[in-house]
């Protein structure tokens, strides 16, 4: 019914395509301002943390590995929304207020910590015993043998499950527009709430959403290309 | 060069060293040989400190590991900086050119000018016989290639001991030979090595002194004319018949 309003309707046709229009930019201005910033800040702290939990829960330490356990099992064990909601409207209850924006970036890296650091773990788990031993030989400390010989290589291997990771942080942005983040789907819904054409603007965002992913899939490509000059194939 | 005294190693229950006393003198080429299980690649590893010994001390040149006492991980890696390993797989970083493998100890562990680093790295890869293969990564070259450029890291460092574990034991029969010769090379310019191997020929040809181990023991040692025409202990002669025997067939 609705697809035949539309077409036997030309007045309202060239509504649709007036709002469509004049939504692209500000949902672009919501993608670059605050979805793209959000991705990448909260992806990079997120990798940071992943490899320090990561190596936490591979130590021989023994309470290092307990407090990487705990952190990845609540961050995994919980909603991602619900953990937002307590980082923006649970902590000033206690006194503890944080804007929406830091808020965001605080929760997703939180997030994107917890579950790259078992794709990490089992990248490095994966390097075999002997490079660690080559390095061992060569006179490598701990860290020199990390950074020089294990992570490059696990690395590689860590590529296609981490661009996984980004690309669904991409879209998970979008819950940062519960916590008042003007990211492109609240203006999505903003623009939405003043005509009713919710439809028109959620299709919008969700093709640039898609557009977004999929031109990092292509990045993922050239990434691996890259790592695997060193492989035989 | 090397004195070891003692050398226990446990795995759990399983005692693998039962008590192992070796003296290695500067430039001498020592060649352990023994059935599989015997503990000879252990004791290789022990040297190294890649196991920790459960008893015992190494002493190399000046610096003496006493493994009856606590010590730290710093400490093992200064202990190890006198030796070098060649391992049965190669080992080498694939994500690193043979130049890069070769050059990666000087530069990143004894801090080395790059450039200075750089063309030792090249005259030691010359000396291997790969001067053509430089900026190969390891899955582009064969194995025997990939246990040149092993031996090449290990010499990179400098040390003071070389120790091979099984070098030439993953190798396809015809690469043998061309890892050998680089060994002898070595063992003719007065290297310090110690060498775990089922080469008898090699054991015959280049080695000043061959252990015979068994059961975690050193069973028998001598001059290699000795211990291959001579054997005077049971064990010894059993185990190089079975070796006969497979040459034969």
């Amino acid at each position: 019914m609705y697809l035949n309003n539309i077409f036997s309707d030309p007045v309202r046709l060239e509504r649709l395509s007036d709002i469509s229009q004049s939504a692209w930019l500000p949902l672009l201005e919501g993608l670059v301002q605050y979805t793209i910033p959000l991705t990448l800040i909260a992806f990079v702290l997120g990798l940071i943390l992943a490899v320090l939990t990561a190596l936490a829960r591979i130590s021989t330490v023994k309470i290092l590995q307990w407090i990487a356990r705990v952190y990845v099992s609540i961050i995994r064990g919980t909603p991602l929304l619900v953990q937002l909601f307590i980082l923006f409207y649970g902590l000033p209850t206690i006194g503890v207020v944080i804007d929406p924006f830091p808020a965001a970036i605080l929760g997703f890296s939180l997030n994107v910590g917890a579950y790259a650091s078992e794709v990490i773990r089992a990248s490095i788990l994966s390097i075999p015993k002997g490079q660690w031993e080559a390095a061992d030989t060569i006179g490598m400390t701990y860290v020199q043998s990390l950074r020089r010989v294990i992570l490059p290589q696990a690395a590689r291997v860590s590529i296609p499950p981490l661009s996984n990771t980004f690309i669904s942080l991409v879209k998970d942005t979008s819950l940062a527009s519960l916590i008042l983040v003007t990211e492109m789907f609240r203006i999505a819904q903003q623009i939405a709430a003043t005509n009713y054409e919710f439809l028109l603007l959620y299709g919008q965002a969700a093709l640039i959403y898609w557009v977004v992913c999929f031109l990092l899939s292509i990045g993922q490509g050239r990434l691996e290309h890259r790592f695997d000059r060193y492989v035989s194939r | 060069m090397i004195s070891i005294r003692n050398l226990h190693k446990k795995f759990g229950d399983l005692e693998v060293l039962k008590g192992i006393d070796v003296d290695v003198q500067k430039g001498q080429a020592i060649v352990v040989i023994g059935p599989s299980g015997s503990g000879k690649t252990t004791f290789l590893r022990c040297l190294n400190i890649l196991e920790v010994p459960t008893a015992g001390s190494v002493t190399i040149d000046d610096q003496t590991a006493d493994f009856s006492k606590p010590f730290s991980k710093r400490q093992i890696t200064a202990f190890r900086k006198q030796s070098a390993m060649v391992f049965q797989h190669y080992n080498l970083f694939p994500h690193m050119t043979a130049l890069e493998n070769v050059m990666e100890g000087p530069i990143i562990v004894q801090k080395k000018d790059k450039a200075a680093a750089r063309k030792k790295a090249e005259a030691i890869l010359t000396k291997v016989g790969l001067s053509d293969k430089m900026d190969y990564y390891p899955f582009q070259l064969s194995g025997g290639q990939q246990q040149r450029v092993g031996i090449a890291r290990a010499l990179a460092l400098e040390p003071k001991v070389m120790l091979f574990d099984e070098p030439t034991s993953a190798l396809d029969p015809e690469l043998v030979g061309e890892v050998l010769q680089v060994m002898k090379d070595l063992a003719s310019e007065g290297m310090t090595m110690v060498v775990v191997t089922h080469e008898m020929r090699f054991a015959k040809g280049v080695a000043d002194e061959v252990l015979f181990m068994d059961g975690g023991k050193i069973v028998e040692r001598g001059k290699p004319e000795d211990i291959f025409n001579n054997p005077k202990e049971e064990r010894t002669q059993q185990f190089l018949n079975l070796i006969e025997k497979t040459d034969v067939i």
